[in-house]
């Protein structure tokens, strides 16, 4: 039978509130999904007052500052505060972003922070990505070559060539993308998702591979690539500004190009 | 519980090693329908509103007619099949169930085609009125 109503367990109550501290001018009010594994109750929503002219310009220097000074059981992933971690990817104000790089003057009222959409959440904003590195290990993400690496250097590149890859390479597999996607949303057991399929283009394009044809090989699946139709949410969720919808036609048309 | 490790499960029976030819089938009949489709409407505009039935078979008479008419549900049924079996693909998770889905579709697809191939060919070889 089909379901119409969310399991008990991802149904979110109304949670605690925390008031500004006295005297605060400028204050943002922080809604944040809160859920204890340990504490055998659903999910709830508590809510924050920051006082903004004591805190960072960044929704994670907000999170941090709540977990420091009001509430340290708040739990979140974070690195390195500058967008190259990837650590720090959540749903803020209803897209997937990274804390450290969305501004808090960006979310005009109460800010609503939620974990990555559609993935088991081990605590509070942190998702279990298990299934997600898996499948970003299952594309084979490293060079694959039957020609010896020249005994006295690396394996040259073009600068064209390298140009290709560039974009590809700046993938930092926070998973804002894969998550943002309906199509992963519905069938993540099997549809590789954007991130693993940028990374497995990374691959295909780069001249040095020798495995271009088994890389194709594997993916030419009705799930593993073909669940992708074009939505394009994984372009505009990555907070790097890449674009997994367009590396994951370029496949599609790679695979119909060798039958022609 | 699976005990079985991440990567195992990802990997599960391995690539189908197809989908390309339904995907690229489904574009092609995708330009096919423009081509077809503008036919059909321009057709429909040059008989006119409150055209005769004699007007109406007679142009199905003729063998272009015909034949750009039963390509039309031909080609809509197949793209139809191909466009649902995404879908369904998509929002059936139980295994069972989208196979005897799946299959249900086809068969009701093919028996639309012929019924309506059945139809432009009683009128192409009827008697003209």
């Amino acid at each position: 039978m089909p379901q119409f109503r969310l399991p008990g367990n991802s149904r979110v109550q109304p949670g605690k509130s925390h008031a500004a501290p006295a005297g605060a001018k400028n204050v943002k009010t922080f809604r944040i999904y809160r859920f204890d594994p340990d504490s055998n109750q659903k999910p709830r929503v508590d809510t924050y007052e920051v006082d903004i002219d004591s805190c960072g310009p960044m929704v994670l220097d907000a999170l941090i500052k709540i977990k420091n000074e009001v509430d340290s059981t708040l739990t979140f992933r974070r690195s390195c505060r500058e967008g190259i971690c990837g650590s720090c990817a959540m749903n803020i104000d209803g897209v997937n972003t990274l804390a450290c790089t969305k501004a808090i003057g960006e979310i005009k009222g109460d800010a609503k922070i939620y974990p990555l959409p559609h993935m088991p959440v081990i605590k509070d904003l942190v998702p279990d990505l298990t299934n997600f590195y898996a499948q970003y290990a299952s594309v084979k993400p490293w060079l694959q070559t039957r020609t010896p690496a020249p005994p006295d250097r690396e394996r040259l590149q073009s600068k064209e060539d390298q140009e290709k890859i560039d974009r590809p390479s700046a993938c930092i597999l926070c998973a804002c993308c894969s998550t943002s996607c309906p199509s992963y949303w519905w069938n993540s057991d099997r549809f590789l998702g954007p991130a693993a399929l940028l990374a497995a283009y990374r691959w295909i394009i780069d001249t040095r591979d020798e495995a271009t044809g088994e890389r194709l090989d594997e993916l030419e699946d009705p799930f593993r690539l073909y669940r992708c139709h074009t939505i394009m949410n994984c372009a505009q969720a990555c907070p790097k500004d890449l674009n997994p919808s367009k590396a994951i036609a370029e496949i599609k048309k790679m695979i119909v190009e060798r039958q022609h | 519980m699976s005990l079985r490790s991440p990567l195992g499960r990802v990997l599960g029976l391995g690539s189908a090693k197809g989908g390309s030819g339904h995907w690229y089938s489904q574009r092609v009949t995708a330009v096919a329908l423009v081509i077809l489709g503008s036919w059909f409407i321009a057709s429909l505009v040059m008989l006119g509103a409150g055209a005769s039935h004699a007007a109406v078979t007679g142009w199905l008479h003729s063998p272009f007619s015909a034949v750009m008419a039963l390509l039309l549900v031909a080609v809509t049924a197949y793209h139809a099949q191909l466009g649902l079996q995404v879908v369904f693909e998509d929002y059936i998770s139980d295994k069972g169930t989208r196979l005897v889905v799946l299959v249900a579709l086809k068969f009701a697809l093919v028996v639309a085609a012929l019924i309506g191939i059945l139809a432009v060919l009683r009128i192409a070889f009827g008697a003209q009125a």
